[in-house]
Parts: structure tokens; C-alpha cells; sequence
């Protein structure tokens, strides 16, 4: 066996999206030694594909916005499960990080006046959004990574050396976690390019891993969504709550086949776009649900006239939140009213004059033009539901982003807790900014407590390679190919506990995530280490599988519909299961899951809303009390 | 609807290696990387390929179709004819590291060499205030996606490996002219951009923004322009003097 690759660092980032550059930032301006492990190259991942914005209560262009209303927004779009103290950090800290992020070199969209523009999207009551045009992702993870770039050249005047407090190993796979005696200890992978394993020796590990979207078929997420670092957590013994939701962008592409999924930014709408079925009506209006009664429009000229005038109008109901306008989509398209590819229609042709389209939206209408040979400034745009974002992940402690395992913390679509049942769009921008440093911060604290070092023990190691290499040996028998697992998978995920769900069909998924377990015990890959994309999937497969169950059985237990989880047997809301969290650990091969008290929402926060507003999602007693 | 398409692709490591052909379904609306991923799927598990988004975002997937510098994934199939067969190799300026990957960390240390943005002193976060019209120059080069397909293509470098060392390339010199037009950035690029930098070296023959996915005018707005800023600066000791009195950054 090949000598084993080793390096020592004090904080350990595990993803290069906006949480792991912002907690790496962070971490070393605490003065830690500081490395950053991701799949992809440096400034490509996912975080890169973000389009609309990142929603920030700065107040530029309706000053009556603030904190306050961004944190009501932020509860009610996750139906009040949030965790509210998340949501309250969240809230106050996103203008100052959006704020620096123009210190790191960022251009945003300006108002008038020269302050950073900010544009309408579903479920925020102001215009919130900061944003480039529609690549905000871009410009937010571009920026990040000039920031990175900026200080390994402070490092290099002082130390000649760019990496000596910063360094970022691209291409890189995490398989599992060290631990040592419950603590952390470190990080084992291997690198893409050579398959060679590399041992990480860390006191303390930040996941900003993203999001599980590569289990379901019809997914706006790119390969690298698999679920690792949500898988990593349970294993190493953190606990994830909020798996059962799940969020369903209405509107990705449906044609042509090959890139069904990928995203249509919500900008279209919060632009002026409107949703049209068959029969070439705006069905949005049928679908206000009673909560949301009095802030949406129920008529076409009022809410034609909201977009020039808000404070005498209510909003479109095309803006309505996400899991909202992906079940209408779904309803029309079941009732038979769909377009010709099973979507509906989204028009901002006939809305906005050609200019404006492409000044506004460019990236859509490239996106359109050079994959469908759609001009979105003449035709509409077919589009449907497509697996977005995970609002579960793992339990941290909102303040430091600490999980319950010492020296494990979270930050990103990874963690869990900040978006409730459903997410607003923006607040995953924000969230990644104002989470990450916490958690770079947190990691940096924790390890300055340090007295003793963790140390890797062999053992430990040697099972972590045992495990990277048994896909080659497929001593076993049977020989399963993981592409086919793979996609088995997607589509028992996509079929059974998709967008709407039944418990009959949410047990025949947890038999057959069983079945597929085990046939991936005996996955067989051809080919050696070196770049092999095939053994990659098949790793990959192992945390997919956990991730997978961890959803269908918190969905299957919750007996309710709410946010970004849909119950065809049980459509109403239940305040009872307000106060009620699931809890995913893992228990042997297996998932469990125990129901968890909520945390009670602070009361000066309760103040914030109407008591009639309350009354909607809070049980009696909770309201007394 | 679908048809057996034939496709002709580069494998091999640093070591050396060949075309190799293929005869693999592909079916209506479909991308060149759908057709990649589909032999990986059926006959070579093994072939290496970099992407991530899919939607020419991300800038991974970049290389070489019937010897154009291309996105993979924006790439769509019905641009060729059935019976044609359709030639996928890696980016050529870079080293191959295995069948469609190239080792791009020349693009990494070259922008390492370009100094940060450097902000105004005294302009605290959240005081900072730019008209549209000011930033729209350099939100221009910032809509890059690093695909890196411009500095495979510039012959600078495409053909000249001895240029590596003292040339950034077109994407880093775009970067040079971003933060030179950045309205608030408070460093001085331009003798830098001659100096350090190789923008001497580029003869303005605009091949890198024709391959340019973004349709980025790279020539025209990003490298010009800087060249006039060091011609001016050499011939014109007073627009040279008033530059750095004044800051007149435009
Ligand atoms: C098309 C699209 C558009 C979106 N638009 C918006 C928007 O407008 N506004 C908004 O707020 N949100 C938006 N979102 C959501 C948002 O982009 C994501 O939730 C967010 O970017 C996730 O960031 P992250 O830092 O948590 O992770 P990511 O950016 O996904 O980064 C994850 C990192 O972890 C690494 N990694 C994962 N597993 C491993 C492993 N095992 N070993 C090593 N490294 C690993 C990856 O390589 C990657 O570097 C959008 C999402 C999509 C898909
Ligand atoms: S214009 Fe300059 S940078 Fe661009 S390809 Fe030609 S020589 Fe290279
Ligand atoms: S300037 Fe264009 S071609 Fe060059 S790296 Fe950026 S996006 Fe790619
Ligand atoms: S895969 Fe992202 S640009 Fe092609």
C-alpha cells in the first residue's frame, strides 16, 4: 500500500460554496491554519448556479424595510417551524454581510442613488433582493474567492508562501470523518484526478457539504449534490432534523428531456412574468391559500398594478411562496391543462418589451435560446416542478454552527433548522454568508479551547480506505452497476416521496431504498483510482442511500402538510406538529427517527406578528401561554 | 427521434494516447455532454470528464469539439448532421491530465498574480455608492465563468509554452481592466498590466472573444482600452500625472 498522504490544519472546511469560503475567511482571520477540501474546482460549486439574489433588509429601495420584516417573512415562509433564533441571527446580520462582500470587490445592481438595487421575490413583502442581473451566485462566489485570493497574497508578502495559512485542496473527495473518542479528529478522501487517499488531521471539521438533490431524477442540483456531508454527520453521530421537506422550484425547464430540471429563476416572476395553463388563463388566482388572503391579489388589474404601485395593491399570486406555486402547478397540469411536455406555461413575452427581457434577464434568455431554441422575449417558456433545496440538515447550535458532535460544525443548505418547512428564495444567499462566518468563528473558538489535540488513530483510518476501495473488489457477487442503482434511485425518490405524498407509497419507498441498499453492498466498479467516475458515483451512492431514507421516513411519520412537505392523506396543517421537530440518527446501517420538542419561539419575536396571524399556525395553549 | 451518432473521443493520460470511436445513441434536444455521459454510462465507466451545472454556468466542462473550443454542456447535438461524426479533445494550451481533463492550474496562479481590489480607506461597508453606469464596465468582465476556453485559445500561449511565465492571459488581463474600471478601486494597474502582466504581448486578433461563451467582448472593451491607458501613460506625461492626482480612474 502506497504511502498515505497526510497534512495537519486546525479548521477543516468541507465544501468551497458561499458557506465553506465565508466560514474559511472567518476562520483564518481568527489566525487558524486553515485548508478548504472541495469536489469541484475552486469557484464552481453549486453555489455558482444561484440566479435571483440574496435577500438582505438593507431597506434601499423601500425604506420601510428591516430586520423585523425580513424575520416575519422568513417564519411564515417556513410556516412558523423555523428555528427562530436562526432566523433572527439570519435577519439582522445579512445587510452588514452583504455590505462586506462589496469590501471583497463585489458589483452589485445599483439604485439610483447609487446604493446596491434590490428586487421583488415570492414571500418577501419588500423589494429584498440584492442581485447581478441573474447571476447572483456568481458574483457572490466569485467574490468570496477574490477574498480567498486576497489574503494568500497578504500571507505571501509575509511569509512568502500563498498557502502557508489558506490553502484550498480542489478535486477532492471526503469519504468519512476520523473521530476520536466522539471528537473530531479529522477528515479522510481521496483526490479525484489520482484516487490516492489523503489522511486530514483537524481538531475541528465545518461542513458546508449543500444539499441531496442528486437522489431525486428531476432536480435543478448539479453532481456534487449527493448528500456527503449530511451522510458524513449522521455517521460520525450528529443528529439532522427537517429531512421530510423538501423544496420543489416551481419552475424548471421540462424540454428538451436532457435538461428537464434545471432552473428557471423565480426573478421571472418577481420581473413580471405570469404563470398560464392550456386554456391560456393566469390559474395562480385560484390557488391563494387562506393564510395568504390579505397580502395577495385576487384579481389581474390589481395585481397588474402592484408592480408600479405596492402600497395600494396586493402582490401577484405568481409570487406566492415556492411550495405554493409548485402544488398549483402540479393540480393544473394533473387536471389536464398542462403544456404539450407537462408543464404549464410561464410568459414574460407579452410583460416586459424585449430590452428590458434581455437587460433584466440574460442568463435566462441564453439559457432558453441555446437549449430549447426558445426566445423567451417573443414565446413563453414551458416549465414545471424540480427538486431544489433541502431545508433539513444537520442540528446546530444557531450562534456557532456546532453540531452535538464536538469539534463538528455546519453551515449552508447542509445545516438544518434556519428555513422551517420551506425556504424563501434569497435567504439561502444570506444564510450561507451570515451562518458561515458563525461557524468559521465557532470552529476557531472551539479549537482555541483546546488543550489537547485529537489524534487519528490507525484503526480508524484503515477501515475509512477498507470502505473507499470495496467497490473495486466486488467480492461479494452480484456486481451491481452504480449508474443502475443510481438511477433506481432517482426515481423511486422522484415517484414515491416526491412533491405530493402518500404513506403507502412512502412505505413501498423505504422497502425499496432497503432493497437498493442492499444491492449496493455488492456495487462493482471497473477501471482503477485514477479519475474514475464510476467508483466516484459509487461512494457517492452510499450517502445518497442514508440521505434518501432519512427523507422518507421523517415524511412518512409527519401526518401533516406543511411547507415543503405535501400530504395527499393528510392536506391540512396541524399546529400539534408545529411543536414537533424529526429527528434522524443513525442507528447501525439504518436511519432512526424520534420525534423532538421544538423550541419555543421567544416571546418578544411572537410580539412581532398579529395575534390573528398566530391564531393560524400556534396551538391554543401556546397562544395563552 | 434518436439516432446512433458517432463520436470520436480523446483518451489517454499525461503519458500519451488517442482518438477512440464510438457509435452511442443521441436523442432529440440533447448536448454534447449528454451524449459524454451516456458512454460513460454504457461502454467507458471510466472516462474522465469535468462538469458541474449543466447550463454553462459554472465553466467546467470546457474543450475542444470538432477542434473548436467549446462548453460541453452548451453545446447542442443538432448543430451537426446525423452522419457527421463529431470530434470531442481536451483544451490543447493545457496539460492533459486524463481523457477530457486538463490541468488548469496555470489559470489559478495567474490570478493570484493579479493584486486584490482594494478598497477605498475612509468608505466604511455600507457607505459605498456607484452609479450603474459606472459599474456596468466591469460587471461586464465579472459575468466571467472561468471556463478558461479564452487562454486555451489565445496563441500567445496556445502555441508558445515560454510565454506561460510572463503572460495572464486574456481572462486575467480582463481582470486587470475590471478592477482598473472598478469605480472604487484605489490601486494603479496600468504600468503593472504591461509589466507584470504580458498585455504587450497580446496583438489584438480577438480569438478570444470569439470563444468566449459569455460573449464577453474582451478585445474590444477589456484589452484596447488598457492598452490605450499605457499608451497614454507613456506618451502623455501630463494625462499620466493627472491620473494619479486625480484618480480619474474612467
Ligand atoms: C439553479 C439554482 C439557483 C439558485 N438560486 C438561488 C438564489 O437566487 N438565491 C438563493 O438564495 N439561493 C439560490 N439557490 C440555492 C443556493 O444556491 C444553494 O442553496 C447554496 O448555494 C448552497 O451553498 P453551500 O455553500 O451550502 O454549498 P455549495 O455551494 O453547494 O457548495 C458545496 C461544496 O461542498 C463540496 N463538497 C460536497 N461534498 C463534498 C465532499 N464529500 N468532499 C469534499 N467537498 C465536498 C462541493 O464540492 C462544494 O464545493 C439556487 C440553487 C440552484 C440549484
Ligand atoms: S486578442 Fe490578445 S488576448 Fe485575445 S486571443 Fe488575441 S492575442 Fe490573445
Ligand atoms: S472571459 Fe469568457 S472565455 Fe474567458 S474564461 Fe471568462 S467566460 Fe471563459
Ligand atoms: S457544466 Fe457548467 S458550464 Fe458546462
Amino acid at each position: 500500500m502506497p504511502e498515505l498522504e497526510r497534512h495537519s490544519f486546525d479548521v477543516l472546511v468541507i465544501g468551497a460554496g458561499g458557506a465553506g469560503l465565508r466560514a474559511a475567511i472567518e476562520a483564518r482571520e481568527h489566525g487558524m491554519r486553515t485548508a478548504v477540501l472541495c469536489k469541484s474546482l475552486f469557484g464552481k460549486a453549486h453555489t455558482v448556479m444561484a440566479e435571483g439574489g440574496i435577500a438582505a433588509a438593507m431597506g434601499n429601495v423601500n425604506s420601510n424595510d428591516n430586520w423585523q420584516v425580513h424575520f416575519r417573512d422568513t417564519m411564515r415562509g417556513g410556516k412558523f417551524l423555523n428555528n427562530w433564533r436562526m432566523a433572527e441571527l439570519h435577519a439582522k446580520e445579512a445587510p452588514d454581510r452583504v455590505w462586506e462582500l462589496e469590501t471583497y470587490g463585489a458589483l452589485f445592481d445599483r439604485t439610483k442613488d447609487g446604493r446596491i438595487s434590490q428586487r421583488n421575490f415570492g414571500g418577501h413583502e419588500y423589494p429584498r433582493l440584492a442581485h447581478v442581473g441573474d447571476r447572483t451566485g456568481l458574483e457572490l462566489i466569485r467574490s468570496l474567492q477574490q477574498k480567498v485570493v486576497s489574503l494568500q497574497q497578504d500571507d505571501f508578502a509575509e511569509t512568502g508562501d500563498y498557502e502557508s495559512r489558506l490553502k484550498v485542496f480542489q478535486e477532492f473527495t471526503v469519504t468519512d470523518l476520523v473521530l476520536d473518542d466522539g471528537r473530531v479528529a479529522g477528515a479522510f478522501g481521496y483526490w479525484r484526478e489520482s484516487g490516492r487517499f489523503v489522511l486530514f488531521e483537524a481538531p475541528a471539521v465545518v461542513l458546508a457539504t449543500g444539499g441531496i438533490g442528486k437522489s431525486f431524477k428531476v432536480t435543478s442540483n448539479s453532481w456534487e449534490y449527493t448528500g456527503d456531508g449530511h451522510a458524513l454527520a449522521l455517521r460520525a453521530g450528529a443528529s439532522l432534523i427537517n429531512m421530510e421537506f423538501v423544496q420543489f422550484h416551481p419552475t424548471g425547464m421540462v424540454w428538451p428531456p436532457s435538461v428537464k430540471g434545471i432552473l428557471v429563476t423565480e426573478s421571472v416572476r418577481g420581473d413580471g412574468g405570469v404563470l398560464r395553463n392550456s386554456e391560456g388563463k393566469r390559474f395562480m388566482f385560484d390557488y391563494i391559500p387562506e393564510v395568504f388572503k390579505d397580502k395577495y391579489a385576487d384579481n389581474e388589474a390589481e395585481a397588474d398594478r402592484w408592480y408600479a404601485d405596492p402600497g395600494q395593491n396586493r402582490r401577484p399570486p405568481e409570487l406566492l411562496p415556492r411550495d405554493e406555486v409548485a402544488r398549483a402547478i402540479n393540480s393544473e397540469v394533473k387536471a389536464g391543462r398542462g403544456s404539450e411536455h407537462g408543464g404549464v406555461f410561464l410568459d414574460v413575452s407579452t410583460r416586459l418589451p424585449a430590452e428590458e427581457i434581455m437587460r433584466r434577464l440574460p442568463s435566462m434568455h441564453h439559457q432558453f435560446k441555446e437549449l430549447a431554441d426558445v426566445d423567451i422575449t417573443a414565446q413563453p417558456m414551458e416549465v414545471g416542478p424540480t427538486c431544489h433545496y433541502v431545508m433539513g440538515g444537520v442540528q446546530v447550535d444557531p450562534d456557532t454552527g456546532a453540531s452535538s458532535v464536538p469539534g463538528l460544525f455546519a453551515a449552508g443548505e447542509v445545516s438544518g433548522g434556519m428555513h422551517g418547512s420551506n425556504r424563501l428564495g434569497g435567504n439561502s444567499l444570506s444564510d450561507l454568508l451570515v451562518f458561515g462566518r458563525r461557524a468559521g468563528a465557532g470552529a476557531s473558538d472551539y479549537v482555541g479551547g483546546l488543550s489537547a489535540r485529537p489524534v487519528c488513530s490507525d484503526e480508524a483510518v484503515a477501515e475509512a480506505e477498507r470502505t473507499a476501495v470495496a467497490p473495486f473488489s466486488g467480492a461479494d457477487g452480484g456486481g451491481e452497476n452504480p449508474y443502475t442503482l443510481h438511477m433506481e434511485l432517482q426515481q423511486a425518490m422522484n415517484d414515491l416521496v416526491g412533491i405530493i405524498r402518500r404513506a403507502e407509497e412512502m412505505d413501498q419507498a423505504i422497502k425499496r431504498l432497503e432493497e437498493l441498499k442492499r444491492r449496493a453492498a455488492t456495487v462493482v466498479v471497473e477501471g482503477h483510482r485514477q479519475f474514475n467516475p464510476g467508483w466516484h458515483l459509487a461512494l457517492d451512492l452510499r450517502n445518497m442511500l442514508l440521505v434518501s431514507e432519512c427523507v422518507a421516513r421523517a415524511a412518512l411519520l409527519r401526518t401533516e402538510s406543511r411547507g415543503g412537505h405535501t400530504r395527499d392523506d393528510f392536506p391540512g396543517m396541524d399546529a400539534e406538529w408545529r411543536r414537533k421537530l424529526l429527528v434522524c440518527r443513525s442507528a447501525g446501517s439504518s436511519v432512526e427517527v424520534v420525534e423532538e420538542p421544538q423550541v419555543p419561539i421567544r416571546s418578544d419575536l411572537l410580539e412581532l406578528f398579529e395575534h390573528s396571524e398566530l391564531q393560524k399556525y400556534l396551538t391554543a395553549d401556546e397562544l395563552e401561554g | 427521434m434518436g439516432y446512433q451518432g458517432h463520436f470520436r473521443v480523446w483518451r489517454g493520460s499525461d503519458e500519451g494516447g488517442g482518438l477512440e470511436d464510438f457509435t452511442v445513441e443521441v436523442n432529440e434536444g440533447e448536448v454534447v455532454l449528454d451524449v459524454i455521459h451516456r458512454l460513460q454510462a454504457t461502454q467507458t465507466p471510466d472516462l474522465a470528464v469535468r462538469w458541474n451545472c449543466k447550463a454553462g454556468k459554472c465553466g467546467s466542462c470546457s474543450a475542444e469539439i470538432n477542434g473548436k473550443p467549446r462548453l460541453l454542456c452548451m453545446t447542442r447535438m443538432s448543430v451537426f448532421a446525423e452522419d457527421e461524426t463529431v470530434t470531442v479533445t481536451p483544451m490543447r494550451t493545457f496539460p492533459v491530465i486524463r481523457d477530457l481533463v486538463t490541468d488548469v492550474s496555470y489559470n489559478y496562479q495567474k490570478a493570484r498574480e493579479i493584486p486584490a481590489f482594494k478598497p477605498p480607506a475612509g468608505v466604511a461597508p455600507g457607505e459605498y455608492r456607484m452609479q450603474q453606469v459606472d459599474v456596468e464596465r466591469s460587471q461586464e468582465f465579472r459575468k466571467c465563468i472561468e471556463c478558461f476556453l479564452c487562454n486555451n485559445t489565445c496563441h500567445v500561449i496556445r502555441d508558445h509554452e515560454e510565454n506561460k511565465e510572463s503572460f495572464a492571459g486574456p481572462r486575467f488581463l480582463m481582470r486587470v481592466a475590471e478592477l482598473e474600471m472598478h469605480p472604487l478601486d484605489q490601486a494603479d494597474r496600468v504600468q503593472e498590466a504591461q509589466s507584470s502582466h504580458g498585455l504587450g504581448l497580446c496583438n489584438i486578433t480577438k480569438c478570444c472573444t470569439e470563444v468566449c461563451p459569455e460573449h464577453i467582448k474582451i478585445t474590444d472593451n477589456a484589452l484596447i482600452p488598457m492598452k490605450e491607458r499605457v499608451a497614454d501613460r507613456r506618451y502623455d506625461p501630463i494625462v499620466w500625472l493627472g491620473n494619479k492626482l486625480f484618480r480619474n480612474k474612467s
